[in-house]
């Protein structure tokens, strides 16, 4: 008997699309099965509009591969061979292993792995720490999405900030507080393929329709080079080469805003120039705190304290502070100084990259990296947008100091157009990301310390509450300091998509004691498991997102089967692991995560949104001048300083490079002239298609029907010169492996780099080794490897390295 | 006696930027099999003087396209038109549609059968 069609109103995030989600959805049930998805036209992010993912859901939901029981190994791993078990009998199992585990070697010795901007984030936390372990990993090398990022820019800012499409209001472009950037650089990014980094990418296409202008920094003729006003086109892992000559000719040409530099940057603390480190209130008098930094007033000849903690200067402000030159200073030894600032250490710097040297490093004309640099500097407003291309090479805070220092010092920052500080709805944190808490965290200190790569790597301490998976991938081996025993994997891929040299992961897994996936298909990852659980997708599952704004609901639509949500089935667990455990329902734990925007979850899903208020800490703009930003409510950023630091005091901390600068990656032509002699060609890898978010979808046929191969994209010339036509099947090797593409030739990619696309394994051939879903063929990541992480434990090699090609034989295809 | 009024799609393939969201809308619309639809996304690379090239996408109305004629019935946008995300598809009478196409270049007026 058939029932009328219920619409449900809910929010897409994670599983199901694959992406970070936040698009205002109509999902149309009937008897319990998704008969359609319609954009929800009121919803103000995406007012109506959908990707072909979401559209293709009907395929998804309950498409006849999808895990339904829990599932029990019965063969070895990578057999393929498995028996269903009720949830009981899965829970049970979990925790007697898991236990086994804690009680034997400790509670760090279990690994929790998460995929790209899941929503599963808190969840994964909640589990983990009620387990006891602070081991929880983002599986790629470096950690190279995002999350880098975000604490490179805490580093020196305090807080991320983003492009503006006044997201941050429910009437949007119509909202007299905004204005349009004229401007916008989008950096390494395709963003519009697949909406990462919580923004829907056709915003920017909006904004282009209203008049912005773009810049393209992109090694390909992406679809927005294609219709720049400038396409630079980097050779790839020489961004911050490119960035610090925007910053030359803005400098030079005196472009920036001198004001923000004075009253906003540290511009004007003292560095020794015997030591080339800060001076302190300490080196100055006696009992003077290390943490304060001092400034020259030239009026009175003297210096006076800048008081870190007060964000402000210790008493009078000078009256003619010093901003550019020298002084000779006594400290409280007697020992006589000589001190330059902030700012001419940082122009210093900078003066190493004139346009000519960035054309060397970057193979971008100087006269177009000059021009480029004017017209951003000259547009008001206007605003950079980075893409993961930035986190995946292994200098990459450096890298992001100075992108950051570029909107700051152009005046673009927490303005209308221009980079906007995003903060998490109503300060709503339900897990320690940068910047935040978070309301699900570990239960002591003590509990963080044996978490790996933290003592290290102290950008993870102090911004990035993960583990290194470089490290933790050498500890499964190494056993050193501790031994890694086992590993929950939760809707993420590490053979096929977020694991650099699969072949070193598939070993590692065969080690551990005891492995347990979460997901809703069978993947190559599945298949190393001794139990794999069976998620659901946003549409089955009552939830929440706060990741910057609006605060919404993800409602439950239906379900599926015996699929649980991520939430429920960690939720189970960590009341089974943790007796302390305060939630009795996971609406009561909803409840008291959304307590700081005053709603309960319930009181959140009748009015579907809520858009932080002007005044409130994630509404923009100009916060910095507001004491919107900082505990304290005082004016300034919530750095060390409270200003925006052009010379980071962290990184002086830390022994990193205090100023941003170019660092030449591991793999290029430049780095290795020795591998380029039998590997010629840049390999960069990770364009994103839209039909697919990553290694997810090959298996829903209105998306595979998109992109239904591995492609390569080659230059047409370079394809004639390995007699190689479009369409045929091809390898691309290098020193660790190879893999087979097909070859797509294109002239979007220049002459001296292939670009392969990332995620590949094929559903539809056998599970088992050693096909494992034809996944050695054709994971890319075979040629990438792990440990090559930056010196301050984040970001990778993954968009540059090198290979050659050659034309695969009859048998091989 | 009046003609039968005649509908089109217009589309702007200056910011269609290949999302492939009409495809499958339409699909998902009518259940078409994979490979089948209303619509077909296509690639195409002009290539330009001085090595230089031009990247576009461009929406194919098939045989199958119907305009949506029972969404339209009920008061509905087509459903690619509805879901576009670059918001370069529109749905009207072709006199309509023709008449903003002379507003703007790069725009391709479509009437399928």
């Amino acid at each position: 008997m058939s029932s009328e069609t219920e619409i449900v109103r809910t929010t897409t995030w994670s599983a199901g699309p694959g992406c970070h989600g936040g698009c205002g959805i109509l999902a149309h049930v009937r008897d319990n099965k998704l008969v359609k998805i319609e954009g929800n036209p009121d919803h103000p992010w995406n007012r109506g509009r959908l990707c072909a993912r979401v559209l293709a859901m009907t395929q998804y939901t309950h498409h006849p591969d999808r895990l339904r029981h829990p599932l029990k190994r019965v063969g070895a791993r990578g057999e393929g061979k498995w028996e269903p078990i009720s949830w009981e009998e899965a829970f049970d199992l979990i925790e007697m292993r898991m236990k086994a585990i804690r009680d034997e070697y400790g509670p760090e010795s279990m690994l929790f792995n998460s995929g790209t901007g899941r929503d599963i984030y808190p969840w994964i936390c909640m589990l983990a720490y009620a387990y006891g372990s602070p081991n929880v990993m983002f599986g790629l090398s470096g950690s190279a999405c995002y999350g880098p990022r975000l604490a490179a820019v805490n580093t020196v800012q305090g807080d991320f900030a983003v492009f503006d499409a006044a997201q941050w209001f429910p009437d949007r472009y119509d909202d007299p507080r905004w204005r349009r950037p004229e401007c916008m650089i989008i950096w390494g990014y395709n963003i519009h393929a697949t909406c990462p980094d919580n923004l829907f990418g056709h915003w920017i296409i909006d904004l282009m329709k209203k008049g912005t202008k773009i810049i393209t920094v992109d090694p390909r003729l992406s679809w927005f080079a294609s219709r720049s006003k400038y396409h630079l086109a980097l050779r790839p892992g020489t961004d911050a080469a490119l960035a610090m000559g925007f910053l030359n000719v803005i400098i030079q040409e005196k472009l920036y805003d001198r004001k923000f530099a004075e009253t906003w940057t540290n511009a004007r603390h003292l560095i020794r120039t015997d030591t080339g480190c800060l001076l302190t209130e300490a080196e100055l008098v006696d009992g003077g705190d290390s943490a304060n930094y001092v400034v020259w007033d030239a009026a009175s000849g003297r210096p006076v304290v800048w008081d870190s903690a007060a964000a402000d200067y210790r008493g009078e402000a000078p009256e003619s502070p010093m901003f550019s030159g020298t002084c000779d200073l006594e400290l409280v030894q007697g020992e006589k100084v000589t001190c330059r600032t902030v700012w001419d250490t940082f122009c210093a710097e900078v003066e190493q990259y004139p346009p000519e040297r960035v054309e060397e490093i970057s193979g971008v004309s100087a006269e177009v990296v000059a021009e480029a640099a004017r017209y951003y500097a000259k547009s008001g407003p206007a605003a950079i947008h980075w893409g993961v291309a930035v986190d995946m090479t292994p200098a990459l805070t450096p890298l992001v100091q100075a992108l950051s220092c570029l909107w700051a010092l152009t005046g673009n920052l927490d303005v209308p157009g221009g980079n906007v500080i995003a903060r998490l709805a109503f300060d709503v944190a339900p897990y320690a990301l940068p910047g935040s808490d978070g309301a699900i965290r570990l239960k002591s200190g003590e509990q963080d310390k044996p978490r790996i790569g933290r003592d290290r790597y102290l950008p993870l301490d102090k911004f990035y509450w993960r583990c290194s998976t470089d490290l933790s991938l050498d500890q499964i081996f190494s056993e050193d300091p501790y031994p890694i025993k086992g590993m929950w994997i939760q809707t993420a891929g590490i053979m096929q998509g977020l694991g650099m040299d699969p072949k070193k992961w598939r070993s590692a897994l065969e080690k551990l004691d005891f492995v347990v996936a979460v997901d809703l298909f069978h993947t190559p990852t599945t298949q190393y498991a001794d139990v794999v659980l069976p998620a659901t997708t946003f549409l089955e599952k009552d939830s929440f997102r706060s990741w910057w704004v609006p605060l919404q609901t993800i409602n439950k639509a239906m379900n599926v089967e015996e699929c649980l949500p991520d939430m429920e089935i960690n939720f189970e667990l960590a009341r089974r692991f943790d007796p302390d455990f305060r939630f009795e329902t996971l609406h009561d734990l909803y409840d008291d995560i959304l307590k700081p925007s005053g709603l309960t979850f319930s009181e959140l899903q009748q009015k579907d949104w809520a858009y932080p208020p002007e005044g409130s800490s994630s509404c923009p703009y100009l916060r910095h001048e507001k004491g919107l930003l900082r505990p304290d409510k005082k004016p300034g950023f919530r750095t060390p300083t409270g200003r925006f630091e052009l010379y980071s005091t962290l990184r002086e901390q830390w022994g990193l490079e205090p100023v941003p600068h170019h660092e030449e990656p591991p793999f290029t032509p430049v780095s290795r002239p020795d591998l380029a002699k039998d590997y010629p060609l840049i390999l960069s890898t990770g364009r994103r298609s839209p039909a697919f978010f990553h290694s997810e979808h090959r298996n829903i046929p209105w998306l595979r029907d998109i992109d239904p191969d591995p492609v390569v994209e080659i230059h047409p010339n370079t394809a004639a010169e390995h007699g190689i036509g479009n369409g045929e099947w091809m390898w691309v090797e290098n020193w660790m492996g190879r893999a087979r593409f097909k070859a797509k030739l294109t002239p979007v990619v220049p002459q001296w780099m292939i670009m392969a696309a990332h995620g590949w394994w094929q559903p539809e051939k056998e599970a088992a080794e050693p096909s494992l879903f034809g996944m050695w063929k054709s994971n890319i990541n075979q040629l990438l490897p792990m440990g090559h992480q930056g010196k301050d434990g984040v970001g990778s090699p993954i968009k540059h390295s090198m290979c050659r090609i050659y034309k695969a034989g009859p048998e091989e295809v | 006696m009046a003609e039968k009024q005649r509908y089109g799609l217009l589309i702007d393939y200056e910011y269609c930027t290949g999302c492939f969201t009409c495809q499958v809308a339409c699909q998902q619309e009518y259940g078409w099999p994979a490979g089948m639809g209303g619509i077909r996304v296509n690639e195409i690379v002009q290539n330009l003087p001085k090595g230089k090239a031009y990247l576009t996408y461009f929406p194919f109305p098939t045989e199958l396209c119907i305009l949506c004629k029972p969404r339209v019935k009920k008061g509905l946008e087509p459903a690619c038109v509805k879901h576009c995300m670059a918001e370069c598809m529109t749905y009207g009478p072709i006199e309509k549609l023709a008449e903003k196409m002379a507003e703007k270049p790069r725009m391709v007026l479509w009437a399928p059968k």
